[in-house]
């Protein structure tokens, strides 16, 4: 079943840590995320294969987009 | 006193600059960001510039902008507020080369207060109390961990050209200290350009107390009290008072007389901030803040002082517009940072705010940066307004700041607005016996 890594809140994207085809555990982090002068790391919460990866570093996220789609 | 003061900051803190410099008569000019150009402090000041694009390197971080922004205006000094170029001595010195007067310390003060492990050893000589730690940067992991075995576990892990907060982090055993020496050599080379590490033994259950310091235009070093930092989430301050409640008559006596000299040993002009963790009646310094504080509302309240109208007259040459030698505290003052974060992990949460009504009554002030229509932006630190209340006593304080944030409404970004109403109910807090590891404890799991 394919998860949706959905942004929390508005915030430029620091680092991206994983790419599409990486296998992934449980609470792995995807993406760290950088908003109000504070690092937030985008964590798994479930293990599974990274089907799309739909942010570059750099990109500036609105709270909901989708940061990436696991299955 | 001058005529023109540019003011090299935003929200909140531009604000209450500006009001300090319009009531000395002076004009005050303001610089903004794209992101900041509806926000009160544009409006208020007499005259305003555009610096340039929302991120800080291209608008608050960009010395040449900010002279040039001063030259147009015609301004005869800058006051830089705190964060962005505060602390920075290369722009304090750009300041004066291109003619006009720096409101703070000098250059000179300020890099070698910058620069923690350089502030340490000063300190240390200057008879100043210091906790044992590293006298010169680690820059290896294998050093890290023999001088972590001389210093004795834990040890506090931080970056010498560091502030708030940022990569520093305890380490209980040598594990911890390889992965938090990392981590803060990562952070230090990205976000202050220098990678030198400072290893210095962790005094758990600390409370940190600060002393409020003015280097005087005459030499003279005065110290007006001190401030509790305790409450903390990620090792950035969320409340202060004034005075402290961990703080002994006999205690204050010796910090406050550790701070002048600190003040002293440097040749200190203007506002500045001597930082220390309290363990009992033992204290050590931590730190020098060589800037107006955030915080500072609270010494203002309990001194009936105006710092700002302090920092002009000194960085103007003149005299204070009271006497130095007669400085006393009256009652207590409690500062509730509002930020813009979900109350629960702290998380922040930008957006528009569509209903922003301020609390009032007495012994009330809020130094808000931001009102109603205005957006919060992710590109600046989460500050939204400093809740500030006074009492007669800490009691009256306490009952102040519990009716003033109850009447802080807020629509828009999530707001610590709640959590405040936890922290002036929680035991450790109200009791006043409280250290910098108040919040975890809040936040730990409830046994049973």
């Amino acid at each position: 079943m394919a998860e949706e890594v959905r942004a929390e809140m508005v915030a430029n994207v620091w680092k991206v840590l994983v790419a599409a085809g990486d296998t992934v555990e449980d609470g792995d982090t995807l993406v760290i995320l950088e908003s109000m002068k504070m690092e937030i790391p985008v964590i798994a919460e479930a293990s599974g294969t990274v089907a799309e990866l739909r942010v570059n570093e750099g990109d500036v996220v609105q709270e909901g987009d989708i940061i990436a789609i696991l299955e | 006193m001058f005529e023109t003061v540019l003011v090299a900051n935003r929200g909140e803190i531009a604000r209450r600059v500006i009001r300090s410099i319009q009531r000395a008569g002076a004009r005050a000019v303001a610089v903004y960001s794209e992101a900041d150009a509806g926000l009160p402090y544009v409006h208020e000041a007499d005259e305003a510039v555009l610096l340039g694009a929302a991120p800080p390197a291209e608008s608050y971080l960009d010395v040449t902008k900010v002279i040039e922004a001063a030259k147009q205006t015609g301004a005869q000094a800058i006051h830089p507020g705190y964060g962005f170029l505060a602390e920075n001595a290369a722009f304090a010195q750009a300041v004066a080369d291109a003619g006009m007067t720096w409101i703070g310390p000098s250059p000179d003060c300020i890099r070698s207060m910058g620069d923690k492990i350089s502030a340490r050893n000063l300190m240390a000589a200057a008879g100043v109390p210091v906790a044992a730690g590293t006298p010169e940067p680690v820059g290896e992991v294998d050093v890290a961990v023999s001088e972590a075995a001389r210093i004795g576990y834990p040890v506090m892990v931080k970056a010498s050209a560091g502030g708030g907060g940022i990569g520093m982090s305890v380490a209980h055993d040598e594990a911890g200290l390889r992965s938090a020496f990392e981590t803060a050599r990562t952070r230090a080379e990205r976000f202050f350009g220098n990678p030198a590490i400072l290893l210095e033994r962790y005094l758990p259950n600390a409370r940190h107390v600060e002393v409020q310091i003015l280097g005087l235009a005459d030499g003279r070093v005065v110290a007006l009290g001190e401030r509790d930092c305790s409450v903390q989430r990620r090792h950035q301050k969320v409340a202060e008072e004034s005075p402290s409640p961990g703080v002994s008559p006999v205690l204050r006596a010796r910090m406050l007389a550790a701070a002048v000299k600190a003040g002293e040993a440097v040749g200190y002009r203007n506002a500045g901030t001597v930082e220390c963790l309290v363990s009992g009646e033992d204290f050590v310094f931590l730190e020098m803040n060589t800037r107006l504080q955030v915080e500072h509302p609270v010494t203002e309240m309990v001194t009936g002082l105006d710092l700002v109208d302090a920092q002009l007259r000194i960085a103007a040459g003149e005299d204070v517009a009271f006497d130095p030698d007669t400085i006393s505290v009256t009652g207590h003052a409690i500062e509730l940072r509002v930020y813009a974060e979900d109350p629960k992990r702290f998380l922040p949460s930008p957006g528009a705010i569509s209903v922003w009504t301020e609390p009032s009554g007495e012994g009330v002030r809020v130094d808000a940066g931001y009102a109603k229509g205005t957006t919060v932006t992710p590109f600046y630190d989460p500050l939204l307004a400093k809740l500030c209340v006074w009492g007669a006593d800490r009691d009256e304080a306490l009952a102040r700041a519990r009716t003033a944030v109850a009447g802080f409404e807020v629509v828009g970004p999530k707001t610590n607005l709640p959590f405040f109403l936890e922290l002036l109910a929680d035991e450790g807090f109200v009791s006043g016996r409280y250290d910098t590891g108040l919040i975890d404890t809040m936040r730990a799991p409830k046994p049973g």
